[in-house]
């Protein structure tokens, strides 16, 4: 049987992308962001997963205002990397896994979150920054990823509860593989940031780490919080967040073990975070 | 019955719901345009010729020829639409971000290494 041992929170800044791409990690202002993820690399390395299922959103690039899929799973074998304007980061492709993909796709919707398909989606940086912070700038990504992309962008997005619950679902959809994989979760996004309007440079540091605290220790009483508190608090951005709880809603009931946390301020305009949380 | 729209409350923001996204619609889908480079270039040898073969309302097209991101929001612009504007200008998403707080660009930089805008701003 497949199982999720493990799951991993971080935030997935472009500008982070852009300074690895351009060779700038060992400049002062990005050392320390890449500081954080010294330790994860090394766990990567020691906890190599078979799949990594990474919840992110799409920033304008697969989907226009044509198509807003509220959860959109990729099932491809194979997804390229989006231009999102500035040319595509010069970062592997991506390799799905269509047969677990697809597994889940159908026990999850048969568990009635009606997720969306997709077998043509370029990934942009929301899945390609993750992925290079944890790994490096290797030749190829250590194992295939399956891409699940949550509308963050028209309110309203899902809510915390629901994301929740669906992290639950696909709980329930990897331990009815029959392969025995070994399945990270991740959710990226957030933390507090503002890119629009007057208000934009907002950053909330004591909420963020009180959001932390709480996705550790009880993640259910924090799925109940409303759009309203992530946008006040954290900015009209910082409501990405709701991605790392259906992450957190995937991994086992028992408290997890915490491995690794790191918190940033700034990256270019937002507040960076990050976990490893592994199921005892 | 009206829907509740609580978030019209927060200072010097807009959130991107359904009423947003059906206004901006047009000026939305223009900027996606800009994800080709050969409409990248078209845009730039003529911005006017090239936005007017979008069903753009005047105050959109004004708001992108003046660069005036918070005028394209309030027309209905979202912002990782509004970016790809910005790509094509060469310019990051921190100076996007930034041209809309009134603040320089040196001075939002600043504020960032800071620590961020205080959460607090414009509440009463």
């Amino acid at each position: 049987m497949a199982r999720i041992t493990a799951s991993v929170y971080t935030s997935h800044v472009p500008a982070i992308g852009v300074a690895l791409d351009l060779g700038k990690s060992d400049e002062p202002y990005w050392k320390k962001v890449f500081a954080g993820y010294e330790f994860s690399k090394q766990w990567m390395r020691e906890n190599k997963p078979d799949v990594i299922f990474l919840i992110y959103n799409d920033h304008a690039n697969a989907f226009s205002l044509e198509l807003i899929p509220t959860f959109a799973i990729g099932t491809a074998a194979e997804f390229e990397i989006a231009d999102e304007g500035w040319g595509p980061r010069p970062v592997p492709k991506v390799i799905g896994h269509p047969e677990l993909a697809s597994h889940i796709a159908q026990s999850v919707i048969q568990d009635d979150f009606d997720l969306t398909i997709v077998n043509k989606m370029p990934v942009d940086h929301g899945l390609t920054v993750p992925l290079s912070l944890m790994c490096g700038q290797p030749q190829a990504w250590p194992c295939p990823v399956i891409p699940f992309a949550v509308n963050v962008v028209q309110y309203p997005v899902p809510s915390g509860r629901r994301c929740f619950n669906l992290g639950r679902a696909i709980r329930k959809a990897v331990a009815s593989y029959d392969e025995p994989l070994n399945v990270h979760i991740w959710g990226t996004g957030g933390m507090s940031h503002q890119l629009q309007g007057p208000r934009a440079g907002l950053i909330n540091a004591e909420w963020d780490n009180r959001f932390l605290d709480r996705l550790i220790a009880e993640p259910e009483a924090l799925s109940k919080m409303p759009h309203l508190e992530y946008v006040t608090e954290a900015g009209s951005e910082g409501i990405e967040l709701v991605m790392w709880l259906i992450a957190r809603g995937a991994m086992s009931d028992k408290p997890p073990r915490v491995r690794h946390r790191f918190f940033h301020v700034p990256a270019s305009n937002t507040a960076v975070g990050h976990l490893i949380l592994e199921n005892t | 019955m009206a829907l509740d729209k609580p978030y019209k409350n927060i200072p010097g923001t807009t959130i991107f719901d359904a009423e947003q996204s059906r206004k901006g619609y047009w000026l939305n889908q223009f900027c996606m345009s800009l994800m080709k480079a050969e409409n990248r270039a078209r845009f730039k040898a003529d911005e006017r010729a090239y936005l007017d073969e979008w069903p753009m309302t005047e105050e959109q097209k004004q708001g992108v020829l003046t660069r005036d991101l918070n005028r394209c929001i309030a027309a209905g612009g979202n912002i990782y639409f509004l970016a790809k504007i910005g790509a094509t200008d060469g310019k990051s998403f921190q100076q996007m971000a930034g041209s809309m707080t009134g603040l320089s660009e040196e001075e939002y930089r600043d504020m960032m290494v800071k620590g961020g805008r205080d959460p607090k701003w414009g509440r009463n």
